[in-house]
C-alpha cells in the first residue's frame, strides 16, 4: 500500500482570520477515490475536517472540490492519479467558505429558483401524457443531466469577479426548460436571460463545459441564449 | 454566519486554461495595432509614391519584422479559438461540431492560399 500526502485548505471561522493549509500522509489502494482519502483523514487522523458528500457515485453533486487547481468531484477521482505527488484539496472557488472544504451555495440556490427550473404549461393534456419526439427531446436532453455540483461555477472566472452573474449551471437549466417542447414558460424566463448579469455576463472562457462531470455543455447553453436574447430584443418591436 | 471569500487577484495565473483564454483576449491588442499600421499605410499611399515607399521601408526594420511575426502567431491562434468555439455560438444546425470547426479552418486555409496566389 502506498502513501500519498493530502493537503487540505482549512478554515475554522471561530478561530481563523483566513484559511490555511494542513497536510496528512494517507495510505491508499488503487481503487480509492479522493473522497475516500478525505474520509480516511476524518476517521483516523483529524475528525474536525469538514467536507460534504453523499452518494459516492457522481449523482448527488455534493463532493465538488478543487483538486490541484482543477474543479472535480472527489468521488470519481482516484488518488492513484496524483501519486507520487501531493494532492492539494481546496473548496470550490468563488464561493464563500463556511468551514474547511464546505462552501455556502445559497447564492446558487437563489439563482436556480430565479430560472424557474420546472415545466410551465397550463395546457396539460386532458388524456395521457405529453407527446415528444426523440428530436424534440434531443434539444434539451444533455442539459437535463446537470446535478448542480457547481464545478462550473468554480471554473467560471466571470462568476468569481462578479457574483451577480447568473452563471453556467442556472443558465443551462434555464435553457433545458426553454428548449423543451412541453414547456410554455419561455417569456417568464427571458428577463433572466436578457439581464446585464444574464447571458451577457459570459465572455466564453469555456472552462465550465470542460469541467462538467456529466457532459453538460453550459457554455453552449449560455451562448445559444445570446442569440435568443438578441432575437427577443428586436422582435419585441413586432409584438403587441 | 461568518464566511471567507478568497480574493480573485491573479486568477488568470491559477490555471493554464485561463492563461490561454487571456492570450485569446489579449491578441486583439496586437490585431488592432496591425490594423492601425495598415491604415497608416493607406494614409501614406494617398500622400504619394515616395511617402508610400518610405512606409514600406519602415516595415523592413527588425522591430517591425518581430512585431509582424508575433501578430501573425496571435492571429493564427485567435482564428483557431474562433472556430473552436463556433459550434457553441451558432444557432442549432444539423451538423456535427467537428465539421463546423474543420469547415471553418479549411475555409481560412483556402482563402489565405487564394490571396497568396492572386497577389
Amino acid at each position: 500500500m502506498n502513501t500519498i500526502t493530502i493537503e487540505c485548505l482549512r478554515y475554522h471561522p471561530e478561530s481563523d482570520a483566513e484559511p490555511r493549509f494542513q497536510s496528512w500522509p494517507v495510505p491508499f489502494t488503487d481503487d480509492m477515490s479522493v473522497l475516500q482519502g478525505l474520509q480516511y483523514i476524518k476517521d483516523h487522523l483529524d475528525g474536525s475536517l469538514t467536507f460534504r458528500w453523499s452518494c459516492r457515485m457522481a449523482i448527488c453533486g455534493s463532493c465538488g472540490f478543487v483538486l490541484n487547481g482543477v474543479p472535480k468531484l472527489g468521488c470519481e477521482t482516484f488518488l492513484r492519479d496524483y501519486y507520487p505527488g501531493t494532492l492539494r484539496v481546496e473548496p470550490l472557488s468563488h464561493f464563500p467558505i463556511v468551514r474547511d472544504l464546505a462552501i455556502d451555495q445559497s447564492d446558487f440556490l437563489k439563482k436556480l429558483e430565479s430560472v424557474k427550473p420546472y415545466l410551465i404549461n397550463p395546457d396539460v393534456p386532458k388524456k395521457g401524457t405529453f407527446i415528444q419526439t426523440p428530436g424534440q427531446m434531443d434539444e434539451y436532453y444533455q442539459y437535463s443531466k446537470c446535478i448542480n455540483c457547481l464545478l462550473c461555477y468554480a471554473a467560471c472566472p466571470q462568476y468569481g469577479l462578479n457574483s451577480a452573474f447568473t452563471g453556467p449551471a442556472a443558465l443551462a437549466l434555464l435553457h433545458r426548460y426553454n428548449a423543451d417542447s412541453r414547456d410554455a414558460g419561455k417569456a417568464e424566463r427571458m428577463p433572466v436571460v436578457n439581464a446585464e448579469d444574464g447571458v451577457w455576463g459570459c465572455t466564453l472562457v469555456g472552462y465550465c463545459s470542460e469541467v462538467c462531470p456529466k457532459g453538460v455543455d453550459p457554455a453552449r447553453a449560455v451562448n445559444q441564449n445570446k442569440i435568443e436574447s438578441t432575437k427577443d430584443y428586436f422582435f419585441r418591436f413586432f409584438r403587441k | 454566519m461568518k464566511t471567507y471569500t478568497r480574493p480573485m487577484a491573479g486568477w488568470w495565473k491559477r490555471n493554464p486554461y485561463y492563461l490561454w483564454y487571456m492570450l485569446r483576449e489579449a491578441s486583439c491588442l496586437f490585431l488592432t495595432a496591425y490594423a492601425l499600421m495598415l491604415l497608416w499605410g493607406l494614409y501614406r499611399l494617398q500622400q504619394g509614391k515616395i511617402q508610400y515607399e518610405q512606409w514600406r521601408e519602415s516595415l523592413a526594420s527588425p522591430l517591425s519584422l518581430a512585431f509582424h511575426a508575433i501578430a501573425l502567431a496571435l492571429v493564427l491562434y485567435h482564428s483557431w479559438t474562433w472556430f473552436k468555439i463556433m459550434p457553441k455560438t451558432l444557432p442549432r444546425i444539423p451538423l456535427p461540431d467537428w465539421l463546423v470547426v474543420t469547415g471553418g479552418v479549411s475555409a481560412v486555409i483556402v482563402c489565405s492560399a487564394l490571396v497568396l496566389v492572386l497577389t
